[in-house]
């Protein structure tokens, strides 16, 4: 699962009840170099996005479907504000409502210059207001919304870096602290405080996971118990190796 | 080669004028800009387009302003579609016509709705006749082996 954003392939998500308005802003995207797909209205955008219009939000919602998710991933959403049924602020709303698309960046797009709308609009997240008709040097500011977006897939990056497994390799005399240090304080031989390899253990901990393994020396490997193997949550790749 | 300095001389009278009078505005030139080698027809496309979908909303127009119960509401819908259309494409003095109708459609004015929906079809048709003009002068150079005078 790539996280990188390539130039190339930086996927917008177009949205306008107008047909001349979806073909220019097409053209407009195209020519900045980014992958495109129109659609005509709100709905038809958040079923592209994989959440559908009558799903209830909650703080733990995970309505986006999970294939649909994966095959079809939306970096920016631009839309027109003045739709029929669904406007561009509620799809606005919706995508920010979202736990699953609050991060990708919206752009709202009007013929009508009204202050009051544009800061709305900008308070319930909207990245950019453009005044139509929208120009190339319009788009060229999209640029700035990507590298934003993709310090956030970064920053989403090391989130997740914090959670993954902690290895903890212990020997017996290190999970006796207060016996080693007594052991120099007495002046015992250092020979005794160094670990004996068959003493080692390797143990493997995370959030859902704790394993603990022994060390064999004959095999210069970790070993776990079977019965341990079956343990390890579905969400982690167990690797075996068979020795002969 | 003479034949194409005159169509490229005339192309860029019969442009400019359209410029002066306003039946253009810079937006058509935005158009002619994203128009390139991969996409050489872009302009004639959503010219194209623009006609059909207009045609489409002036009958729309029509209709609903004949209705007994006119509805307003949706009258300006049409009118509100026609106004971002034209100004997509730099039709600008059919935008202009189509901000003074909206007027009327607010003020439930039906008099004045009917006089501005034949201002904005007189417009729209004067527009299309000019553009078609343009894009044949267009082809004419191009079969002519000459190039299309850049705007601006």
């Amino acid at each position: 699962m790539g996280m990188a954003v390539e130039e190339s392939q930086f996927h917008v998500l177009a949205v306008d009840d107008s047909i001349i308005d979806r073909k220019l802003i097409e053209r407009l995207l195209k020519t900045s170099s980014y992958q495109v797909t129109t659609v005509d209205s709100g709905s038809k955008a958040l079923e592209f996005l994989g959440l559908h219009e009558n799903d209830r939000i909650t703080p733990n919602e995970t309505s986006v479907s999970p294939k649909l998710h994966q095959e079809v991933e939306v970096n920016l959403v631009i839309t027109d504000y003045c739709m029929p049924g669904m406007s561009g602020y509620d799809l606005l709303k919706k995508i920010k409502e979202s736990s699953s698309l609050k991060n990708i960046p919206v752009v709202i797009m009007s013929s009508e210059d009204v202050p009051s709308r544009i800061s709305r609009c900008l308070e319930e997240g909207a990245e950019e207001f453009f005044l139509k008709p929208v120009r190339l040097s319009d788009v060229n500011k999209l640029h700035l919304m990507r590298t934003k977006c993709c310090k956030n897939i970064q920053n989403q990056e090391t989130q997740e870096n914090k959670e993954s497994p902690e290895i903890q390799l212990q020997t017996a005399a290190q999970s006796n602290n207060n016996n080693k240090r007594k052991a120099i304080d007495e002046g015992i031989s250092p020979d005794r405080t160094r670990p004996r390899y068959s003493d080692l253990t390797l143990t493997l901990t995370s959030t859902s996971l704790s394993l603990s393994t022994k060390y064999s020396p004959s095999r210069n490997s970790f070993f776990c118990d079977r019965k341990k193997l079956s343990e390890i949550p579905a969400e982690y790749q167990v690797v075996l190796w068979y020795e002969n | 080669m003479e034949i194409v300095g005159q169509l490229q001389k005339q192309y860029v009278d019969f442009i400019t004028s359209l410029f002066r009078e306003a039946y253009l505005d810079d937006q058509y030139v935005q158009l002619q800009k994203l128009q390139d080698d991969s996409n050489p027809e872009f302009v004639v496309e959503v010219v194209s387009i623009f006609f059909e979908d207009s045609e489409k909303l002036l009958n729309d127009l029509a209709s609903s302003l004949q209705q007994q119960v006119v509805d307003f509401k949706k009258v300006d819908g049409y009118v509100h579609q026609f106004k971002g259309s034209s100004s997509s494409v730099g039709a600008q003095r059919v935008k202009n016509a189509c901000v003074d109708f909206k007027n009327f459609c607010e003020e439930k004015n039906l008099d004045g709705c009917l006089r501005f929906l034949n201002l904005v079809k007189q417009e729209f048709y004067l527009v299309k006749n000019k553009l078609e003009t343009l894009l044949r002068l267009e082809q004419q150079i191009l079969q002519a082996g000459g190039m299309v005078p850049p705007l601006e």
